[in-house]
């Protein structure tokens, strides 16, 4: 396993070993009858219903494995309108109409983010001209055996939707986001599930209490999903016996159809124009992806508590994800990749999110929603037509996949290696909900208070003026227990800005360096660092009178 | 503090000076200007006052480098003798305590003293090859924007009295050289402080290759060893190969020398039974030029280390690995599904269990950017030329990635040894406590350690068969192999075919 490209002799010709083409006599590998149409790996070749069965098996095993979606349980699928997401709502479509006996048994709803915002881009921001968007295209194209697979998808956008993303800040007129929703909207009532348009302009409507991390008394899993099992199962027999088969079991439980869709109201212009300024004032693309993510996970959040949804299902692939672990990984989340990238991210408390199409690579995707023809709607997003070195996230996506068509096991070895990565801390037992978290990106801080030499990588990387310039610095240094030391409170009252970034994680506070400034996030995450600022300076002005055994509980309340 | 003090000190300094005769010369010529606080506020009345006025007049910028080596050198090497003198004990736990160089401006516009003996730049390595490589941001910048002559660079941000010399590639902070390299100098400081790698009493051996890592790593450790308590070695080991490792030796000897410092060779040849790495490479591959070299090299230079600094009684290694190296290793270990590793990976060192010595890496948090731009402003002589052997190939695809992601954003090397120290595995993949060689007792995970199972390996003419899914083999009869003897390359039978 460790020496791995350290192979004798002259390394092995560049191109991948031509897997033999399916020859006319050939026959599928499962069936052995049928004509196959599609081969996944090297040399199996699948017929069209054995391939369809091999991919509908991997959602549900995916499901049945991890035993976290209850019977009866309302789930918010989070729909982008890429192939990856159309074809996890497809999986859920199908499995709802399916006959009882492998029915699904959870009543699912639809999100989709718009955020395609009308914005305009600062000039020369990020190139657009004609030349480069091809060079830059064309390179991300090499021949590899997973992009020929994508070559033949609707409209062949596959390096703009592999992102997975919803559009986004990215200067689209009205028009075109009128046209986005006249797209996005027959598919959404063709599927018939209750459906939610939200426009990412609803951001600075939110209340603080998405950034709160409401927990709720994990049960012990295995007893709990059974005992959910059992109710259901009598409840429905209740059900039966009342009013026959009836339709499908999520309809009785719906609210009124009136209250089915929430329609995506235009999103006030002033909204549109703060949204517009606070992306047009992030330097990076980088940064300006990861806000975009940020800012639609706490959208989605809300609209899950909102509605009473409590599970929130992303469709990111097994491609996807691999890219997404080692770009996080250069992000510096590397303490949260388990819980960026696991198949369950329970950081939310209440709402918990599922990523059911893990096991599924982009190119098994790419060709069930061909076979099958799934409708997809492409939206531009924030790096569409960005060069291959824009951002961080562009640049780990190329790679990973340029790599996958050299070493063709590179994404599966990436995700594997994802799935032994635990979400509690390196060193310590797990840290409970008192420990602080991370104001954008809820997660546990990782940010050494005290004294070890991280402390200082992250220190002098995020705040370099601080650290040359603040004398009072040795006195936090050697460091009490608490993050919370002697100066901080005091000195750093005044300066809001400071005090946001002092309750980011180390990812975060990397992103937020690139922003000018932080006036322009939305009202909710201020009101929330304000308070929690207020809360801690609180906190440690009372702290002779408290005894040591309350502590927690009062910078919890 | 008062003047006369400051440039009696100065006296002393360049007296006992090896390191910069020239720098010496100057500085004595105008060591009536020449001022250094170790607070704040004094340095800035004192540097105001004494700044000559036109600083576009060659004269003046000559000695205001001749200053900033002064200060400098106070900073490193006479760092104990300068503490007592002026009385004021330094706070060391904050980097800002630190005394810069105040007045240096070691730009572009010094004139660089060439042609001396003492500082000679390695012949067969142009000194610009190196800087060019880099990427000096400074200059970059100067590039991009042909600016008329007479436009001065900004001030450096920390001194606020020299012009800047580079841009912190970490913050994007503008610099002179001289407060760069406090600042380098005062972040290995904390780390090793902070991370208590190196305790008071230590005897160090620095695993010294003569490259730019070991070079400023033994740099900066020498300048800090009197306010750490701790005495310093160099280790170099000698691999064998010809017409590369010589060359890096004698970079390594001439450091030796010029530092004063004891320097011990050991070579593979002595250690290991007569193998050498053109002897490895012979048997191998035969053709000499294989990729295993470097697991073999690898394996064997970290035993040689640890050999070499039990010969002189060491008590601690430090290695020069910096933070793109980490990046690129943890990269890589995902890239490849290397579990084992990355829960092993990504502190700053080994405290030394089953009885080796402890490790440690105090130039983890330096990138390798700033690592050049350190011995650049030092001037440090070292040999930078890659090994004859051919470079690996799978760490050239994480390092080409790094270098593409440090562009995108200038932190992404940190952001990577962050993570890198974070990543949590589950515990079944950690790997079990090691235990110790059935043959040379050394730390070893299995029931040889790795050199011994590629020593034995090599020895009995199957020299394949430590490594990847040869190592099942290795209780397997063989006809024994002899170091030098080209003729016994393995036969096609016993390599395993995959």
């Amino acid at each position: 396993m460790c020496q791995v490209g350290e192979d004798y002799g002259e390394p092995a010709p560049r191109e991948p070993p031509s897997a033999p083409r399916p020859s006319r006599e050939q026959k599928c590998v499962k069936c052995r009858e049928a004509q196959p149409v599609v081969v996944i790996r090297a040399g199996d070749a699948f017929c069209r219903g054995c391939f369809k069965a091999f991919y509908i098996h991997k959602f549900r095993a995916m499901l049945g494995k991890n035993r976290l979606i209850f019977p009866g349980e309302k789930v918010l699928l989070a729909w982008s309108g890429g192939p990856s997401s159309s074809s996890m709502v497809w999986q859920v479509l199908e499995g709802l109409s399916q006959d009882s006996a492998k029915r699904l048994r959870f009543v699912p709803g639809v999100i989709f983010v718009d955020g395609t915002c009308a914005l305009r881009l600062a000039p020369g921001r990020i190139p657009f001209r004609k030349g480069k968007r091809q060079i830059s295209h064309s390179s991300s194209r090499k021949h590899g055996p997973a992009e020929r697979g994508l070559e033949g998808f609707p409209g062949g956008r596959w390096p703009h939707t592999l992102l997975g993303s919803t559009g986004a800040a990215c200067g689209r007129s009205p028009e075109e986001r009128a046209k986005t929703l006249a797209e996005v909207k027959p598919i959404l009532q063709a599927i018939g599930f209750p459906w939610h348009v939200v426009a990412l302009e609803e951001v600075f409507s939110l209340s603080p209490s998405v950034l709160r991390c409401s927990s709720q008394e994990p049960a012990a899993p295995e007893e709990a999903y059974k005992a959910a099992v059992d109710s259901f199962l009598r409840q429905q027999h209740v059900l039966g016996a009342g009013g026959g088969p009836g339709p499908a079991h999520g309809e009785e439980q719906l609210p009124q159809p009136r209250n089915r869709q929430s329609l995506l109201r235009p999103p006030a212009a002033a909204q549109t124009e703060a949204l517009s300024h606070l992306f047009c004032s992030v330097r990076t693309l980088t940064a300006k992806e990861e806000l975009l993510q940020t800012l639609r996970a706490h959208l989605i959040l809300h609209v899950a508590r909102a509605h009473g949804y409590s599970k929130v299902m992303t469709g990111d692939s097994c491609t996807r994800l691999a890219i997404k672990l080692m770009t996080n990984l250069a992000l510096g989340r590397g303490a949260f990749l388990a819980w960026d990238t696991g198949f369950s991210d329970e950081r939310h408390g209440d709402v918990v999110v599922v990523r059911p199409m893990r096991e599924h690579t982009l190119k098994e995707v790419a060709f069930y929603n061909r076979l099958f023809s799934v409708p997809s709607v492409f939206t531009p997003a924030v790096n569409t037509k960005a060069p291959e070195k824009a951002s961080i996230h562009r640049l780990m996506e190329a790679f990973i996949l340029r790599l996958q068509t050299q070493f063709p096991s590179t994404v599966s070895t990436v995700y594997r290696t994802s799935e032994k990565l635990v979400k509690a801390p390196r060193d310590g037992p797990a840290t409970g909900d008192h420990s602080p978290r991370c104001l954008l990106c809820m997660c546990a801080l990782d940010i050494d208070a005290a004294d070890s030499a991280t402390a200082f990588g992250v220190q002098t990387s995020s705040h370099p003026s601080q650290i040359q310039l603040t004398p009072q610095g040795p006195c936090c240094f050697p460091g009490g227990p608490r993050a919370q030391g002697c100066c901080q409170g005091a000195s750093r009252r005044e300066d809001p800005q400071a005090c946001i970034v002092e309750q980011l994680c180390y990812g975060c506070r990397v992103n937020m360096k690139d922003l000018p400034s932080l006036e322009p996030l939305p009202q909710y995450i201020l009101a929330e660092a304000q308070l929690r600022t207020q809360r801690a300076w609180v906190l440690a002005e009372l702290r002779d009178c408290l005894i040591e055994d309350s502590d927690d509980e009062v910078g919890q309340s | 503090m008062n003047l006369p003090v400051t440039a009696r000190r100065h006296g002393n300094n360049s007296t006992h000076s090896s390191a910069a005769p020239w720098a010496r010369a100057q500085a004595q010529k105008i060591n009536g200007a020449v001022h250094f606080g170790s607070s704040r506020k004094s340095k800035e009345s004192v540097s105001g006052s004494c700044r000559p006025n036109g600083t576009s007049e060659p004269r003046a910028q000559k000695a205001k480098g001749a200053v900033h080596f002064g200060g400098s050198r106070k900073n490193n090497a006479n760092v104990s003798r300068s503490r007592k003198l002026s009385g004021s004990p330094e706070p060391l736990a904050h980097p800002a305590a630190l005394p810069h160089g105040i007045l240096g401006a070691v730009g572009k516009e010094v004139p660089r003293p060439r042609g001396n003996g003492s500082l000679g730049v390695v012949t067969s390595v142009p000194g610009f090859r190196v800087v060019g490589s880099v990427d000096v941001p400074a200059l970059r910048s100067a590039r991009e924007k042909p600016t008329p002559p007479a436009m001065p660079a900004p001030p450096c941000t920390s001194c606020h009295a020299a012009r800047a010399a580079l841009r912190r590639p970490r913050s994007g902070q503008a610099l002179c050289g001289a407060c760069f390299c406090s600042a380098f100098e005062a972040e290995v400081l904390h780390t090793v402080l902070a991370g208590r790698l190196l305790p008071p009493g230590a005897a160090v051996a620095v695993g010294a290759s003569g490259g730019k890592d070991s070079t400023v790593l033994a740099h900066v450790l020498r300048g800090l060893a009197p306010r750490l308590g701790i005495s310093l070695q160099l280790v170099a080991v000698d691999e064998g190969i010809g017409g590369y490792r010589d060359a890096a030796l004698a970079a390594v000897r001439r450091q030796a020398a010029r530092w004063e410092l004891p320097l011990t060779v050991v070579a593979y040849e002595d250690l290991f039974g007569g193998w050498t790495m053109d002897a490895v490479a012979r048997s191998t591959a035969g053709s000499g030029r294989s990729r295993s070299c470097c697991t073999f090299c690898g394996v064997l230079r970290r035993r040689a280390l640890e050999e070499g600094a039990r010969r002189v009684g060491a008590t601690h290694i430090v290695t020069g690995h910096n933070a793109d190296d980490m990046a690129e290793t943890v990269l890589m270990n995902f890239l490849r599904g290397d579990a084992g590793r990355l829960a092993r990976g990504g502190g700053l060192g080994s405290p030394g269990e089953g009885g080796a010595l402890p490790r440690c890496r105090p130039l983890q948090f330096a990138s390798q950017k700033e690592v050049v731009l350190y011995a650049h402003f030092r001037r440090l002589d070292y040999f930078s030329e890659e090994c004859v052997y051919a470079p690996e190939a799978f760490r050239g695809h994480a390092r080409d990635l790094l270098k593409r992601l440090e562009a995108a954003r200038p932190s992404a090397v940190l952001d990577l040894v962050h993570s890198a120290e974070r990543l949590a595995l589950a515990a079944s993949a950690r790997p079990p406590r090691p235990g110790a060689c059935s043959r040379c007792g050394a730390l070893a995970s299995r029931a040889l350690c790795q050199a011994c199972a590629l020593l034995d390996g090599l020895n009995r003419g199957r020299p394949r068969l430590a490594i990847g899914k040869g190592r099942r083999g290795l209780d397997e009869q063989a006809t024994p192999g002899t170091p030098g003897d080209p003729a016994q390359t393995p036969t096609p039978k016993a390599v395993p075919t995959f």
